[in-house]
């Protein structure tokens, strides 16, 4: 029976890959799925490697972007799981997101091994900030008021409570030994733009977003960004911030954004994205997108890719145990 | 002249190809839709909004096509109020009171001609409103915390009923029934609440298929029970003459009526119909005996058709700066926003600021164009009246199925969609208004978010929610507005009523 159906596969996968040696190639219309609504990152995320990809002749067909939101990327990856196995010209974009989701187990029944990580093309490293006009005059401070009292600074994010901003905070706190992590109070909002207004206006005490969010108040001297988690200063213009590293908190948080693929499907097929992604991302073309939009070198693919994923996943889960947002 | 930049940048945006083009669309299809009775402006742009995600368009090129739908559709509520004295929509029942006799005068084509040109005057007025305004009250926006945007929230629905609605207590249902439908999805701490552990649950429910499912599948319902298959005759207009002492004879009332709109439109909750009725009768008193009101006077037709499309552009400012919309239609654009990831409020005007400022320069065109549309072709649309609904209404199922469906690909939104048109078609019948129960649906995240937000800084002290000077405001208006439409509304209503009738004597 499963020797009879390995047959039927492989005569299959010989009929719908006349060509396939070990050089794949995708034939036909290469499909992005963004599991959100038009305009936001994993939208902007497909249509900027799909195009990347056209105008690089690194697919032979060309590469359309497929919305589908829904419980915060859960309905497009249960599809994936579901549906779309052994399907080789799939590419769906993820992010820190992702990962935290799976690693509270937001998507019900279902985890990383489901599907193939194929690789990241970029990182927006987590900033934490201030109003201007804020007592609080750097990292120090902050940690030290935290310290005396967890809830003497309100935080506001762009994530959901547990998301990826509130544990930002989390884990810069732990790191510098506050009691109480339960008790830092993080109000969410519908982005880091809502977020940042109300801390600029006064409302709210400090800001922990994407640097990418922040650069206009930034620029405008609103904000002030006490540091970055980041492993080194950025290049260019914000090499003024200091990293949470240099103000002995080590600490590094990187919203990547990268994709995956869905589970079955051929090492030849495998091989072929992560080569794409990895030329792409070489590539002058890619280059000018990121700095365009603020995104930051962040370049693992393949194995590396996913073995970072894993370890990702592990940590927030740890963390989100200890601060109990999971059981 | 800050303002000034953006707007020319705006011009730049309002002006390429193919945004011109889909203004020019919308306008013509608002100006059809408006002109059909009983379709008003909220329905038209629901119905559209399919028609702007199936046609995979971009933010700014969606947002000019249907605010040139909500404009035209202003324009449109006029042609039937004047040819066959049935009004469009409710802010174009003012407009019969003379704008008939004229056409029963075998006056119509100047009856039409003189609105469109008290429209456009409206329009621009307001619209020049808008663009002092907004900016102003955008950069004021920052001085709102939680405990006032939720103070805000609760105006909002306090003063929706409006002056003018049917049955304040079928409002509250209604509101009640979008807010509780608004509490579906993951909540913002990760409890799940009435998902049933369906994925396509877990973020609620969109508001863009309640809006379609609710206004244009019920319409359709609608029109199967009553098989109105008929068209209505075509109405003969004749050829139009109109001297430019004509014009001038009704420009005063037009610019007034531009004004008062405007002020009503932007008061959240009052809207368009207030709009025209202050803008009549302000001019009855103004012109006093010396008028022939409701025996077909251009300057009864000028008045609240200038008044209903100042108030129309005028319910954009608090929509844009603050994020409540002024009025059902701008709750509608509010959701096609939000659904576009942009957030309306202060931060638009400068993270998307060539959106927002685009969509006020295509107002400004949209304005144009519709004047041009509406001298010239306006037999066309007089035509059009007479198209039997059993061709229109297909076509416009088919739009809302294509559109949805291309939203997020999943048969689940359209089973929903379905869903809620059984659901807007019952409610109707219960007269139910539906504008609420979107506006519950939109704003019911965010009352609930900010609400939260006010009790996690104050640590659970409940007087933070009336702490400042500008929250404590907010309630008080909210309470007279709440307050108010039972002891004016009726008194109002009944003047309406009053002098639509006696006009109607006076004639026989």
């Amino acid at each position: 029976m499963n020797k009879a159906l390995l047959g039927a596969a492989l005569v299959a996968s010989a009929m719908a890959f006349p060509l396939a040696a070990s050089a794949y190639e995708p034939a036909g219309k290469v499909e992005c799925l963004a599991p959100a609504d038009p305009g936001g990152g994993w939208d902007f995320t497909c249509r900027s490697v799909g195009k990347t990809l056209e105008d690089l002749d690194l697919v032979p067909g060309n590469v359309q972007t497929i919305n589908m939101p829904g419980a915060s990327g859960g309905v497009a990856f249960a599809h994936v799981v579901s549906k779309r196995a052994g399907d080789e010209k799939v590419l769906v974009a993820a992010s820190t997101a992702t990962t935290t989701r799976l690693a509270q187990g937001q998507f019900p029944g279902m985890n990383a091994d489901m599907v193939n990580w194929i690789g990241a093309l970029g990182a927006d490293y987590g900033i934490i900030a201030v109003a201007k006009d804020s007592p609080i005059k750097n990292l120090d401070d902050l940690l030290q008021a935290l310290k005396d009292q967890p809830g003497s600074v309100t935080f506001a994010g762009g994530s959901s409570k547990g998301g990826w901003d509130h544990l930002k905070v989390l884990m810069l706190a732990k790191k510098a030994g506050v009691e109480g992590l339960e008790r830092i109070k993080y109000l969410p909002f519908t982005g880091g733009g809502e977020a940042m207004t109300q801390v600029v206006g006064g409302h709210i005490g400090a800001f922990s977003g994407d640097i990418s969010e922040a650069q206009g108040f930034m620029e405008s001297g609103d904000l002030r960004v006490l540091a970055v988690l980041a492993d080194e200063r950025l290049p260019g213009e914000l090499s003024d911030v200091p990293t949470a590293k240099e103000q002995g908190v080590d600490v590094t948080g990187a919203n990547w954004r990268g994709f995956y693929m869905p589970a079955d499907i051929s090492d030849e097929a495998k091989q072929y994205w992560v080569d794409a992604l990895d030329q792409l991302y070489a590539s002058d073309e890619w280059q000018n997108v990121m700095k365009q939009n603020g995104l930051i070198p962040f370049d693992v693919q393949g194995d590396e890719f996913r073995q970072f994923v894993v370890d990702q996943i592990a940590d927030i889960e740890t963390l989100s145990k200890e601060v109990g947002i999971i059981q | 002249m800050e303002t000034l930049g953006y707007l020319i940048d705006g011009f730049g945006v309002a002006l390429a190809p193919h945004n011109l083009m889909f203004a020019l669309l919308g306008a013509f299809l608002g100006t059809l839709i408006g002109a059909l009775p009983g379709l008003g402006p909220a329905n038209g742009v629901a119905i559209l909004i399919p028609l702007a995600f199936s046609l995979g368009l971009r933010p700014e090129t969606a947002l000019i096509m249907l605010t040139s739908v909500y404009a035209g559709a202003m324009y449109g509520g006029r042609i039937s109020s004047i040819l066959l004295n049935i009004p469009g929509d409710e802010p174009a029942m003012m407009t019969c009171l003379d704008g008939y006799p004229m056409a029963q005068k075998g006056k119509a084509a100047e009856a039409l001609a003189i609105s469109a040109i008290a429209s456009f005057i409206g329009s621009l007025i307001a619209t020049i409103g808008l663009i002092l305004l907004a900016p102003v009250l955008a950069d004021f926006a920052l001085t709102f915390g939680p405990a006032e945007y939720f103070a805000l929230f609760m105006l909002a629905f306090a003063t929706l009923g409006g002056i003018t609605g049917k049955n304040p207590m079928k409002t509250v249902v209604a509101a009640c029934l979008g807010l509780m439908i608004s509490t579906m999805g993951i909540d913002s701490t990760g409890v799940q609440r009435y998902t049933f552990n369906m994925l396509e649950l877990y973020e609620g429910v969109d508001f863009i298929i309640a809006i379609v499912g609710l206004f244009a599948i019920s319409e359709l319902l609608f029109f199967i029970e009553e098989r109105a298959g008929k068209g209505r005759k075509t109405i003969a207009v004749s050829k139009l003459k109109l001297s430019w002492a004509d014009i001038r004879h009704v420009l005063p009332s037009s610019l007034r009526g531009g004004v008062l709109g405007f002020i009503a439109g932007v008061l959240p909750g009052a809207g368009a119909s207030l709009g025209s009725f202050i803008s009549y009768t302000l001019e009855k008193k103004i012109v006093g005996k010396k008028g022939h009101f409701g025996d077909g006077d251009p300057r009864g037709v000028a008045a609240p058709e200038a008044g209903n499309n100042g108030a129309s552009s005028g319910a954009l400012v608090p929509m844009l700066t603050l994020g409540v919309p002024g009025s059902g239609t701008t709750a509608v654009l509010l959701a096609l926003l939000i659904s576009m990831n942009i957030t309306p409020g202060p931060l638009m005007f400068t993270q998307n600021a060539d959106i927002v400022w685009g969509v006020i320069a295509a107002l400004l065109i949209g304005n144009f164009l519709l004047l041009l549309l509406n001298i010239p072709l306006v037999g066309i649309f007089v035509r059009l009246l007479s198209v039997p609904p059993m061709y229109l209404l297909p076509v416009v199922t088919l739009v809302a199925f294509v559109g949805i469906y291309s939203i997020s690909n999943s048969t689940f939104d359209l089973y929903f969609m379905v869903a809620f048109g059984v659901a807007g078609y019952l409610l109707r019948k219960l007269e139910i208004p539906l504008v609420p129960i979107i506006l519950g649906l939109l704003l019911g995240p965010e009352m609930e978010k900010n609400l939260r937000h006010t009790l996690d800084i104050s640590n659970g002290d409940w007087s933070a929610l009336w702490d400042s000077g500008l929250a404590m405001g907010l309630w008080i208006v909210a309470l007279v507005g709440l307050v108010l439409p039972y002891i004016v509304g009726p008194i109002l209503r009944r003047r309406m009523r009053a002098a639509a009738e006696t006009e109607a004597s006076d004639r026989q």
